[in-house]
């Protein structure tokens, strides 16, 4: 660390930093911690939809109050998939991949020496936190945490007496969620100034690496998508405790008494939520496919197939992710011309995304291949991204979804996208900056076992859910042999939690890795993997204001190989200094 | 400091996608997962479905075959020369996936989807049955108009767990003569029936696999669906919307009748189709 920061008492360096890297790590641990809480929640929603009658005389022991008598509570089940899906989709994988990668590397990347606004950059991270306290705290009250799935509909989230998770746990939910929703605003805000202004000499939008671009598109949508669910959680907040009816209908009927709300509707607060919803998707699936195309340039030592029009499909695909939201409410009872105009947009998505698809997979063309684990996860992520995004053209399509809405083959579908998807790409993320993180290298082998353990399982446990979904199974369903067309199918139950837990064993490898190689992984070399980005350009650890002066760029993010020989032009090298010098690909 | 790859690695990876897009294509496409359809409509769903299985199966396995074919080909091949791309070369390359991702979609939409959309939510035949569905948590509550074929008004305040489930307005006598089951849908078969869908309390979703059949129930709102049962028997019904902790019980049974036994019933049950 360099003097200016050594200078600081450790509480300014390590606790509230300003620095982008320190950050960057903060909101990455957190989300590991966090991701704890939503992989044991998902270990108890396994093991009840692989022995929904079971008693468990242990967990009674564990968890009294949701195993009363052994038996896991049907409220308790609801908790655990609501809170399984809230805390992986905004504390987990939006924390880690967007607020944890893009703070470390954005700066690093567009050769600038901390974020736009580093104070906001503090400030982010230490309103996500009292976020994450909430959140976790709501399991503790009375009733429990909130229980209306992870997209709280109401009425059932906002009456009390519909479901013991709606009492003060929902209240939670709506606390924690609104300063996540404060603290990724002011992220996003802070991202798209810093990639915009404070960009290096010579770092024109056309020269940026494409994690930059994707990190850009995801803090635009994130500023736009975002208030409108502000907007819906006070509302909500307000018809739970301030007698409103933004969404309440006249003569609600619960417990026996009439209810005396009049004139609102739970559609309005469906259209806020997804209008957030789908574009959030786009929020966390595009960062992951920018990381894999930095990680399969550098390993693949060749210029990423199609900059430019993968630029543009980014732009395209997230215009068409504002427009599309109304396709997760096909069945909703929306106007059916809407629905097919939601219909025919939504399936257009896939037009950029295959043109992405297809770059991806084209920049393996010729390349000269380095297996290392980053590359693993990146290889993943296309073939991830290819089988999920299909699978959504069945969701997109208004008249088949009819039969797949609110299936397990949804469940199957978005565990594809924003979870494999998404994880593979903290993952390659981390392989890939750990030495320009910490100055250490992770473990291959240990990364390679953590691969291989992953991918062997997720894959064939998620396209199982597809599969179920096909059978007509539901999700959100306590027991899923309650109706008799689906219990052929429950053997598909037990395969699919075999496999998960063959996964989260791999997880473990990669705790261990992440802990070990923090203290006693082997030495990195400011630029260990031959990279042509900035980053590498700053020694290993990268200090505190990353350069004294940003190198000035003189070419594209990916000229592996440009230039007959099979070397690589770093951004930063004046034409001059090149032999044979043919040009950047791009600028 | 770049880990050189041992081939079996290599191998391995493309052993791997192999393997998973097999499994996937035979699971897919060997076992009948879908539910036998019981609807005029679930038809053009199952064809629907059979067309996105086969153009989406087939670029799910073309894609992963050239991955496979780069992985094995280009994997550590230090091949020294000049990469250049051409931004032409790259362009034309994005028209093709445009191309055929555009007509795969469009096809799948407006060519077989809408007009099966249209089915389920356009013009209502003449003919058809109206029948009363209200949820509640957690059971249904079914009304047929009685003999004088008009449904009574109903008023939340009068809903009675036992009496009264559905909240007939006593004050109304359209409603005396109105038929009403807890979650027992008896149905004429090959009749277009319509459904009213009445939530009291919270979001509900009226779903049927074997019609493939799925409406949410919004409380304050009045939905319809439509659909024509094309098989005798009995058929699940269940809910489709986290309605509470016994969502996951809230099912019920859908009899589909011949046309005179439907009758019989009717007319026993004191009401006139």
């Amino acid at each position: 660390m360099s003097s200016a920061h050594a200078g600081l008492p450790f509480w300014r360096r390590y606790i509230f930093s300003t620095d982008h890297k320190v950050i960057g790590i903060q909101y990455i641990l957190t989300a590991v911690f966090m991701a704890l809480v939503a992989v044991g929640l998902s270990v108890l929603i396994r093991m009840q939809m692989t022995w929904p009658v079971r008693l468990w005389p242990i967990m009674e022991q564990l968890l009294p109050t949701a195993y009363e008598g052994g038996a896991l509570k049907p409220e308790f089940y609801l908790t655990m998939v609501t809170m399984h899906g809230t805390i992986m989709v905004f504390f987990v994988i939006s924390l880690a991949l967007v607020s944890g990668v893009g703070n470390f590397i954005i700066p690093l990347q567009v050769g600038a020496r901390d974020m736009a606004y580093p104070f906001l950059n503090m400030l982010s991270y230490w309103t996500i936190v009292p976020a994450c306290l909430i959140m976790l705290a709501s399991f503790f009250v009375e009733g429990g945490a909130a229980a209306g799935g992870w997209t709280s509909y109401p009425p059932l989230s906002a009456l009390p007496g519909a479901l013991p998770g709606s009492g003060l746990g929902q209240t939670l939910w709506i606390l924690g969620m609104a300063l996540f929703i404060v603290s990724f605003t002011m992220g996003s805000l802070n991202f798209a100034t810093t990639i915009l202004n404070l960009r290096t000499k010579g770092m024109s939008l056309m020269r940026m690496p494409l994690t930059v671009w994707t990190l850009l598109v995801s803090s635009v949508l994130g500023i736009l998508a975002f208030p409108p669910l502000t907007a819906a959680a006070i509302m909500l907040l307000l018809d739970r405790h301030g007698g409103t009816s933004f969404f309440l209908p006249e003569g609600l009927v619960v417990g026996g008494n009439v209810l005396a709300y009049e004139g609102g509707t739970p559609l309005l607060f469906q259209h806020l939520f997804w209008f957030l919803g789908h574009p959030e998707v786009y929020v966390l699936v595009l960062p992951a496919l920018g990381i894999a195309f930095d990680v399969v340039a550098t390993f693949g030592r060749r210029p990423v197939f199609g900059y430019r029009t993968t630029v543009w499909a980014l732009i395209v695909a997230a215009v068409l992710s504002m427009i599309v939201w109304g396709h997760h409410m096909f069945t909703s009872g929306m106007n059916p011309y809407l629905g097919e105009y939601f219909s025919i947009v939504t399936v257009l998505i896939t037009l950029p995304f295959a043109v992405i698809g297809v770059n991806l997979i084209a920049s393996l063309w010729r390349a000269d291949l380095r297996l290392t684990t980053a590359m693993l996860f990146a290889i993943g992520i296309i073939s991830a991204v290819g089988t999920g995004g299909l699978g959504g053209l069945w969701l997109g399509t208004a008249a088949s979804d009819i039969y797949f809405h609110s299936s397990v083959f949804v469940v199957g579908h978005f565990h594809f996208m924003i979870g494999v998807v998404t994880s593979f790409g903290i993952f390659a993320a981390i392989y890939y900056w750990f030495p320009k993180t910490f100055g250490r290298h992770m473990n291959e082998t240990l990364g390679k076992i953590h691969f291989w353990l992953t991918i062997s399982s997720v894959f064939p446990a998620f396209i199982g859910m597809h599969y179920l979904g096909l059978g007509g199974a539901l999700r959100r369903v306590y027991d899923p042999t309650y109706y008799e067309y689906v219990r052929p199918l429950q053997e598909m139950n037990v395969w699919i939690t075999f496999l998960l837990f063959i996964s989260i064993a791999g997880q473990l490898v990669f705790f261990v890795n992440l802990f070990r190689s923090l203290f006693w992984g082997t030495k990195a070399d400011a630029n260990p993997w031959e990279g042509a980005t900035l980053e590498w350009t700053t020694p290993s650890p990268a200090p505190h204001l990353n350069w004294n002066e940003p190198p000035t760029v003189y070419g594209g993010p990916y000229q592996y190989r440009v230039n007959g020989v099979g070397g690589y032009v770093p951004q930063h090298t004046p034409p001059e200094e090149v032999e044979c010098w043919v040009g950047p690909h791009e600028g | 400091m770049i880990a050189r790859t041992r081939t079996f690695e290599t191998t391995a990876l493309a052993l791997f996608f192999f393997g998973v897009t097999t499994l996937t294509v035979w699971g897919f496409a060997m076992p009948d997962w879908l539910p036998p359809a019981a609807s005029r409509h679930a038809e053009g769903v199952d064809g629907l479905i059979r067309y996105l299985l086969v153009t989406t199966g087939a670029i799910f396995v073309i894609g992963h075959a050239v991955l496979i074919y780069f992985i094995l080909k280009f994997e550590g091949s230090e091949d020294s020369t000049a990469i250049q791309t051409n931004p032409k070369t790259e362009r034309l390359w994005s028209i093709l996936p445009v191309l055929t991702m555009a007509l795969v979609s469009e096809v799948g939409v407006l060519f077989l989807g809408l007009p099966v959309w249209d089915e389920i939510y356009g013009e209502v035949s003449e003919d058809v049955l109206v029948v009363d569905v209200a949820a509640r948590q957690f059971e249904w509550i079914v009304r047929y108009p009685g003999e004088d074929g008009e449904f009574g008004r109903t008023d939340p305040t009068q809903i009675d767990g036992q009496s009264n489930p559905t909240g007939i307005d006593n004050a109304d006598p359209r409603g005396s003569d109105d038929i009403v089951e807890r979650n027992i849908l008896r149905l004429p078969v090959n009749r277009p029936v319509q459904l009213r869908l009445r939530s009291h309390d919270v979001l509900h979703s009226f779903s049927v696999a074997a019609f493939r059949v799925k409406q949410d129930i919004v409380p304050g709102m009045v939905g319809s669906t439509t659909f024509v049962p094309t098989q005798l028997g009995e058929f699940e019904m269940g809910c489709a919307e986290l309605c509470g902790l016994a969502h996951y019980r809230m099912g019920g049974r859908v009899i589909v009748m011949s046309p005179d036994d439907y009758e019989t019933w009717l007319s026993e049950q004191g009401g006139d189709a």
